[in-house]
């Protein structure tokens, strides 16, 4: 069972970087979005330093939705999708395993490069652990509810922006109590209970997405 | 032992067809034949548990195909009009990939034999990207030489762009496949020589 998951993280590992373009594109998306507040609102450094976690957030949430599309689209097209259908391995440990490779693709680096774009706030650095923890807990829910929209949305014309609407409505608490958490710290009143909330909705989305996503592509292909 | 009642297709609000039944024991092929847009394609992926029948129910073994899932498709090697194929991958990382979906592990040795023999040992390595239309059907072929252990083989359109060297290697591979007490089901518009007489012909239209 691990061995076919670990399969099928590493196809889609594999697939990725030889696509290094598309992964890249995404980061460079996320920085350019972060940078593009202080240009568009003013250099104000307390104003800034208030509003970064939530631009921060913002810049992940959307640079996490483009990169939702090559979840399962390319396997549709190209019917290796089909055949993930009727394979011997379970469906739910190949959408598990294409979330996780997704995570580590897109996740995983925004999560990585928020601390230095944190610092082009002046953020403290208190602020700067609890931001990217917060990304770390956040972003695999991301992922997770993404695969859902993402399989919802399979096979269907203008995908994009239906994946968005569908999509994006659903990562509002985990914007708001992902953003919270530092300003919370902010006001003394510390951080745990929004990471404590994150970390209930990736719980949550670990039993439900899965599931969900393996119905909708069966849906997708009945 | 593969049984098919009563089966019917809906596209849409389009009766495909209504009635098709069927019965395939080991060593038999089963030959669907009919003009374009007659639900041969449709009455393949019913019969994969791709999608749900209209009416009608499939039995492999006597059980219904949809309660046993896995353990139903480990017995089946479904060959698409899509090849599966992903054009980043070389023609063995494919075939390896494709061995790992079916659950049995393959070595580099075994696909290399079978990439051989459907004749595209020179471009093992080559991303698929670079081969032609011909050649990615043959990487998507070449899963036929390693499942001799997997009893039904669905087959659509499997000779579409192949040419003729390559057409003889996958009749023979589906003659092999039927001698050794395997099952086989296929689509296809060209007359073509499969040796076995224990043969079922479905006309749909």
């Amino acid at each position: 069972m691990l061995r076919a998951l670990r399969s099928i993280v590493a196809r889609d590992l594999r697939l990725s970087l030889r696509r290094r373009g598309d992964v890249l594109n995404h980061l460079v998306f996320f920085v350019i979005v972060v940078t593009l507040f202080p240009l568009g609102v003013g250099p104000e450094p307390n104003l800034m330093r208030i509003m970064a976690p939530g631009i921060v957030w913002v810049a992940a949430l959307l640079a996490a939705m483009l990169s939702l599309q090559r979840l399962f689209a390319s396997d549709y097209a190209d019917g290796t999708l089909e055949q993930m259908l009727i394979s011997a391995q379970p469906l739910g440990l190949i959408v598990v395993g294409k979330i996780v490779a997704h995570w580590l693709m897109s996740g995983l680096p925004l999560t990585l490069l928020a601390p230095v774009l944190g610092l082009q706030f002046d953020l403290p650095q208190q602020a700067l652990g609890v931001l990217t923890l917060s990304l770390l807990i956040g972003t695999p829910v991301l992922s997770l509810i993404g695969a859902v929209g993402a399989a919802l949305t399979l096979g269907v014309r203008g995908e994009g922006v239906l994946l968005a609407l569908l999509v994006l409505p659903l990562y509002i608490p985990v914007l708001i109590f992902g953003a919270g958490g530092v300003a919370a710290m902010a006001n003394g009143l510390g951080a745990g209970p929004h990471l404590s909330l994150l970390g209930a909705f990736l719980a949550i989305s670990c039993v439900v997405a899965p599931w969900a996503a393996c119905v909708a592509l069966r849906v997708a292909y009945d | 032992m593969l049984e098919a009642r009563d089966l019917a297709c809906e596209r849409g609000d389009v009766r495909l067809f209504a009635g098709v039944s069927f019965a395939l024991a080991a060593g038999e092929l089963l030959l669907v034949q009919g003009p374009n847009g007659s639900g041969k394609t449709s009455l393949l992926r019913l019969v994969a548990g791709l999608s749900r029948p209209a009416a009608g129910d499939i039995r492999w073994t006597g059980e219904d195909i949809r309660k046993l899932r896995e353990n139903y498709a480990r017995e089946l090697l479904f060959v698409g009009h899509a090849n599966a194929v992903k054009d980043e991958f070389s023609a063995d990382e494919n075939l390896a990939v494709a061995r790992e979906l079916a659950g049995r592990k393959s070595t580099p040795l075994e696909r290399a034999d079978a990439l051989e023999r459907i004749g595209l040992a020179a471009r093992a390595r080559l991303p698929a990207r670079y081969l032609s239309q011909g050649q990615k059907r043959r990487v998507a072929l070449a899963r036929l030489c390693l499942a001799a252990d997997t009893p039904l083989w669905i087959l659509d359109e499997p000779f579409a762009a192949l040419d003729a060297r390559a057409l003889a290697t996958v009749v023979a591979l589906v003659d092999e496949h039927l001698a050794r007490g395997g099952m086989a089901i296929l689509t296809t518009h060209q007359e073509v020589a499969i040796a076995t007489r224990l043969r079922h012909v479905i006309a749909l239209d």
